[in-house]
């Protein structure tokens, strides 16, 4: 177990990310599952910084703008993402308000961040045990998509409270941008290649 | 629970490829050997889990991913959730969801709740029903079969059952206050097809998969 692992790529191979299938160096794709063998670079960070600026930018009118527009009799109010996770505790309902404002701020800033983080790090040899930032990639892999929590509220109310004058729930602009961004983000995680952090630190973890 | 081990680096290992893989998440060039059905294996170097067959596990995918095609049916035209305040009352299936979104310039924004709610699970479904079909019945792999897994595991991410059904949670407590609500029979469809598919996916063992495809293609 503890005898000296090399990778595909130091023993002049290539590994696909998909199905593991080891192929001679120049292969371009996969014999066993067809998918592109392209080695991976430093530059392929790129698509990575633009899905994350992409997002980034989405995301300022996600909050600023209106997600929710109530009307009750004849009062019509709109809500932002920050103000309806307010308007949840006015209300008393502590956990939804946690779940909301956990889907819908700390995750998209932690996201941001963390493949801010993992990307810089791989290029400018930042010393951590890089078993933990194998496990942060993952733990940003597996939550981006729950922040679309949020919008799927939206929509689920706007399509429920249409009872005319009494009540009546309309999406507000935000909903878009705030879809746009955690899509973009989740573009942003997808084109990392995750081997990129092994091969930042050649030395074996043990 | 076993482990590949990293290959004896003498230098003759480029003769035989097709006895090594390498570790999909840390590219960790590992000895290849068949791991048995029930048993868990993982690399040595990143701990992720390389492959973990189950017994059956094809015919099992095979009857969620049926199961789960099923219920998205339910889900889509039963009414989903119905609201009632000062004597009106609203329906909404899961397709009056889907349409929330189609005024103005948050349109495009319904198209993308159509693929991520309905059209992608269901696409997934499909292809895995079209893939481990033949698998489990023993046969040769179909002729897309190849392609159609990949784009069933690309879809993975974006296939967002689950985040929907802890926003329909969500939105029935911002509701609750307004006004009185029924959950409808889709409701209870799509949690069901929330069970399925998260069963499905511990099942998946998408090297074990490729693997399979690749034994049993004809030659």
């Amino acid at each position: 177990m503890n005898a000296p692992v090399v990778t595909a790529r130091q023993a002049g191979l290539i590994g696909c990310a998909q199905c593991g299938k080891v192929h001679r160096a120049g292969a371009v794709t996969c014999l066993r599952c067809g998918s592109d063998l392209r080695p991976r670079s430093a530059a392929r960070l790129q698509a990575v910084w633009a899905w994350l600026i992409a997002g980034l930018v989405v995301y300022v009118p996600a909050n600023v703008y209106p997600m929710l527009k109530t009307s009750s009799l004849g009062r019509t109010t709109e809500s932002t993402i920050l103000g309806g996770v307010v308007e949840l505790m006015h209300h008393g309902s502590y956990g939804i308000a946690g779940i909301v404002f956990f889907a819908s701020i700390i995750i998209p800033i932690a996201k941001f961040l963390a493949i801010m983080f993992l990307a810089l790090s791989v290029t400018r040899q930042v010393r951590m045990r890089h078993h933990n930032r194998h496990k942060l990639f993952h733990v940003v892999e597996f939550i981006g998509r729950w922040s679309m929590i949020d919008v799927f509220v939206v929509a689920i109310l706007a399509s429920l409270v249409q009872l005319n004058f009494a009540a009546s729930i309309a999406p507000g602009i935000a909903a878009v941008s705030f879809a746009l961004s955690v899509a973009f983000t989740m573009v942003s995680a997808l084109s990392f290649d995750e081997r990129l952090i092994w091969d930042a630190d050649p030395v074996p973890a043990e | 629970m076993s482990v590949h081990t990293p290959p004896q680096m003498s230098g003759d290992h480029s003769r035989n490829l097709d006895a090594l893989i390498a570790c999909p998440a840390c590219d960790a060039l590992l000895r290849d050997r068949s791991v048995a059905a029930g048993e868990t294996a993982t690399c040595p170097r990143c701990h992720s889990v390389i492959e973990a067959p189950r017994r059956l596990a094809m015919t099992r995918i095979l009857m969620l991913a049926m199961a789960g095609l099923i219920l998205m049916v339910a889900a889509v035209f039963f009414p989903f959730l119905e609201v009632s305040a000062a004597g009106l009352s609203q329906r909404s299936t899961l397709v009056d969801t889907v349409r929330a979104f189609s005024g103005g310039l948050t349109v495009p924004l319904t198209y993308a709740m159509a693929a991520l709610i309905v059209v992608l699970p269901t696409v997934r479904f499909l292809a895995l029903i079209y893939v481990l079909g033949p698998m489990a019945l023993g046969w040769y792999p179909r002729r897309f079969a190849v392609p159609a897994f990949r784009m069933a595991e690309a879809l993975r991410p974006w296939a967002m059952a689950e985040v929907f059904i802890v926003g329909v949670a969500v939105a029935l407590v911002k509701v609750a206050g307004l006004a009185h609500v029924a959950i409808g029979p889709a409701f209870w469809a799509f949690v069901g097809l929330v069970v399925v598919t998260v069963l499905k996916d511990n099942f998946m063992s998408r090297v074990t998969v490729w693997k399979t495809l690749e034994a049993r293609r004809p030659a």
